[in-house]
């Protein structure tokens, strides 16, 4: 995949960000693999997990490749209809309307992994996928508020649907049903991150206690009044 | 009592021989999981009291002991009476009195609880003699209802561990694993991997640690061997699984069972205790240098733990979800380390190969596989059980000359060969060899070797509808074309067997279906839709019935049929007092009447009717 996107060949994807570990779900990206010594045999890999090779003849846009793809989206029309993604996705490939029957009480979750994942990488795997086949979802442990989680948000940003609600009102996030207080700047007042995401940071980066009573801005500024002191100073050491 | 050398484990084995054999008049009782759900358990007791009871005035029967499962799972409880054989079939704890005093002191032998052979019809009192038995070779089921498999002295009796000291004694790793090349022989898992190739690659990664794990899962409904080995036979299990650390280099092996198999659990737990005990587990086996322990890891029973990448996460304690695997698990398996995954019936097979060498082996079976494979046979068949024959076996032998035919004398119409994901063929594919080769051929599997018999009063259809939701719900839902395309798929051939699709529905599903194959993560994914692809290969006209004619032409699909009395009924009132909702109407000696508005096509009335008076039109 990386080498797909380094020589500019579009190859259309869903679950794959580079700030994770593939996984291949969506199978989208699936191409086709041969090589001089298999004699002639070939199969479908997903390129986001097959290692490239010297020697791997690749084929990204066969009919027979395209048709795969087509019948994938056609599928992920029939789950997330509203999903403004697949509807783009699917009409670049000629898809309206699916050619299956909707799935009743569907949401836009096309089950990517993306957010787990990335929570993983975080090292809180807060949450996780439950049940199995087409009832599995993306769940926090027992449906209940799950006690790992940071507010951190990586999961909502990662989805590539927008599935993953959450909202920021009067200092308080709520992301899986769980409440978060916010943290204030101490000198704009401006809202911040929340409280266990910043201890959880100052743990693991080692960082000062205090690293996050000032907001990102107000150290910006911080910065700059201090350059702009330093410039101030070395023109008058000019003149 | 830790054996340590060699020369003690061949003077225990002549010891456990001794009293083994020694006696000669003696009551064998099936313990296998059927042989138990049907009371062996209360016949054995039985048999315990009442030999107590009447040994002082003079029945002369040295041993009453339990057994693992024969495989002949129909006929059970099994009763086998010794030195003579002779085997009474569905014995219950009111006959025991009875055999005892007729057989065991008159000498005679008890007509009505002999097995009825159906083709052609005979009663046939010597176990020995029965054709289901007779006509099989068994290699890795060479034990399996001969001992008791809680006794340690049994399996030693019949030379448990006897191919492991030849290992230790006289062969190099190098030359185990050559040996088992050389052999031919081809994993029984399901997909026939060369086992020699497996265990070489293995052995050949530079690594510190190695795993040995035997794939006990055997998720597949409908097969039952893997079960019957490990609760039948566990050393020989354990034995093939030693073997193979010796080979490879491993020290610390797995054996993955599910947990609906609680029986082979407690009996491999045992063995191993046992084994442990008695030095053939654990530091230095047999007194050399080997040192190998074996712990079994309970399975939750998702169909897809059976999957070699879903089963290795499984033991480590994770979700079991297949992962894409572009390197081999003998390369980097368990805990990224190089491991050998064989099957059940692939570690059972090991020691006879050792023993007897793989030029015996490699010479039975067909040129690319060799050996033996144990099919689970159940259905419309009637002898269902377990079959352990040659491979390259016509499976008309398997079904009509072992298993005895179709009930009823009823037509036979597919046989579904590997359990879900594999295929159903016709009658015209009854008279190919079986092997992995020429099943993959025909559009279906080896897999776990079940073979599930249908006659003609079966809907393809719904055969296929059936094992798709099986699928379906199977799916470990990782991958869309599997999670997705299953569903859709099911809801499709739902449709068909509902009188609802169209022919572009069929099309649709065949485009689905080919999507499935070739984009799916796992051989779930890619083997899922074989039930359908098979069905519609070989069955179109039955697809083509339920589509354009709204007809099904098995009588199965309860929207396209109806039951209608005829004139061969008698009245006898019998499918009008089981009906549960009351639509038959009728005096006793006049025919009844179906009334088609409250009829909802359960089809009890035709289970019940012994005079074929009811019609399915």
């Amino acid at each position: 995949m990386s080498v797909l996107r380094r020589e500019g060949i579009d190859v259309p994807v869903l679950c794959h960000h580079e700030a994770i570990e593939p996984c291949g779900s969506c199978r989208l990206c699936t191409v086709e693999i041969t090589k001089d010594g298999w004699g002639g045999w070939k199969r479908h890999v997903t390129s986001c997990l097959y290692p490239a090779e010297e020697g791997l003849v690749v084929v990204t846009h066969s009919p027979e490749l395209i048709e795969i793809r087509r019948n994938i989206l056609d599928l992920y029309l029939a789950r997330c209809p509203q999903s403004e993604v697949i509807q783009k996705m699917a009409e670049e490939y000629g898809l309206y309307k699916t050619s299956y029957e909707t799935i009743p009480d569907g949401d836009n979750c096309i089950m990517c992994y993306a957010c787990t994942r990335i929570c993983e990488v975080l090292g809180k795997s807060a949450i996780s996928a439950v049940m199995r086949g087409h009832k599995k979802v993306i769940a926090p442990p027992f449906g209940e508020q799950p006690p790992d989680c940071i507010g951190c948000l990586s999961c909502a940003h990662i989805c590539p649907t927008d599935v993953i609600a959450w909202k920021d009102d009067d200092g308080c996030r709520t992301i899986w049903n769980k409440p978060f207080e916010l943290i204030s700047c101490s000198r704009c007042g401006k809202k911040t991150i929340t409280r266990e995401f910043a201890d959880y940071l100052i743990g693991k980066r080692n960082l000062p206690r205090d690293y996050f009573t000032v907001c990102d801005d107000c150290k910006r500024q911080d910065l700059a009044l201090k350059m702009g002191a330093l410039v101030d100073r070395a023109k008058e050491v000019a003149i | 009592m830790r054996i340590d050398s060699i020369e003690k484990l061949n003077r225990w084995r002549a010891e456990c021989r001794r009293a083994f054999e020694a006696p000669k008049r003696k009551v064998t009782i099936c313990r296998g999981e059927s042989c138990l759900a049907n009371g062996s358990e209360e016949v054995f007791d039985e048999f315990k009291r009442l030999v107590a009871e009447k040994s002082p005035s003079g029945l002369a029967v040295e041993s009453v002991c339990k057994t693992g499962c024969h495989g002949f799972c129909s006929q059970g409880p099994l009763v086998i009476i010794e030195p003579d054989g002779t085997l009474y079939t569905k014995v219950k704890k009111s006959h025991v009195a009875q055999i005892i005093d007729d057989t065991l002191i008159g000498g005679k032998v008890l007509d009505r609880l002999l097995y009825v052979n159906p083709q052609p019809e005979e009663k046939i009192a010597d176990y020995h003699k029965i054709p289901f038995l007779a006509r099989q070779q068994r290699i890795s089921l060479r034990n399996c209802g001969l001992i008791d498999p809680h006794q340690i002295s049994d399996s030693i009796a019949v030379g448990g561990y006897a191919a492991l000291s030849k290992v230790l004694t006289t062969m190099t790793p190098q030359q185990v694993i050559d040996e088992v090349a050389k052999s031919n022989m081809r994993g029984r898992g399901g997909a026939g991997f060369p086992t020699g190739r497996k265990w070489a690659t293995c052995a050949g990664v530079e690594s510190d640690v190695r795993y040995v794990i035997c794939n006990g899962d055997e998720s597949t409904p409908g097969a039952f061997s893997d079960c019957t080995t490990m609760g039948s036979d566990p050393h020989s299990v354990l034995e093939g699984m030693i073997i193979c650390a010796y080979a490879v280099g491993s020290s610390q092996g797995y054996i993955y069972v599910r947990e609906e198999y609680p029986l082979a659990v407690v009996t491999l737990q045992k063995a191993i205790d046992q084994a442990r005990e008695h030095g053939l587990l654990g530091n230095n086996i047999l007194g050399t240098a080997l040192c190998f322990d074996i712990n079994i890891s309970r399975g939750g029973g998702a169909f897809v733990s059976g999957e070699s990448s879903a089963l290795m996460r499984s033991v480590a304690g994770e979700i079991a979800e297949p992962q894409a695997r572009y390197v081999r698990s003998a390369v980097k398996g368990l805990h990224d380390k190089p491991t050998v995954l064989n099957n059940v019936e692939t570690f059972a097979t090991i020691p006879v190969i050792i023993e007897r060498g793989a030029d015996w082996f490699a010479a039975i079976g067909t040129q690319k596989s060799s050996g033996t494979k144990a099919f689970s046979l159940t259905g419309k068949v009637n002898n269902p059980g377990l079959v352990e024959v040659p491979m390259g076996t016509p499976l008309r032998e398997i079904i009509f000359d072992i298993g005895g035919g179709i009930p009823g004398g009823r037509k036979f119409k597919a046989v579904q060969t590997g359990g879900p994901l594999g295929g159903c063929l016709p009658e015209d594919k009854l008279d190919m060899p079986v092997d992995f080769d020429s099943l993959t051929e025909a559009g279906s599997l080896m897999g776990s070797g079940s073979l599930v018999v249908m006659d003609d009063r079966t809907c393809m259809v719904d055969v296929a509808r059936f094992y798709l939701g099986y699928l379906a719900s199977e799916s470990c839902g990782k991958c869309v074309t599997c999670r997705e395309g299953l569903y859709q798929l099911h809801r499709l051939c739902t449709k068909v067997t509902k009188g609802e699709a169209t022919e572009a529905d069929l099309s649709l599903m065949e485009r689905l279906a080919q999507t499935i194959q070739k984009a799916s993560l796992c051989a779930l994914g890619q083997s899922g839709p074989n039930p359908f692809l098979s069905t519609i290969k070989y069955f179109r006209d039955e697809y083509l019935a339920h589509v354009r004619d709204r007809k099904c032409p098995g009588g199965v699909c309860r929207s396209m049929i109806t039951y209608v009395i005829n004139d061969d009924c008698i009245g006898c009132l019998a499918c009008l007092r089981g009906c549960p909702v009351g639509a038959i109407t009728g005096e006793k000696k006049q025919k009844h009447v179906i009334d088609q508005v409250k009829c909802d096509r359960c089809g009890s009335c035709h289970a019940v009717c012994r005079y074929e008076a009811i019609d399915i039109v």
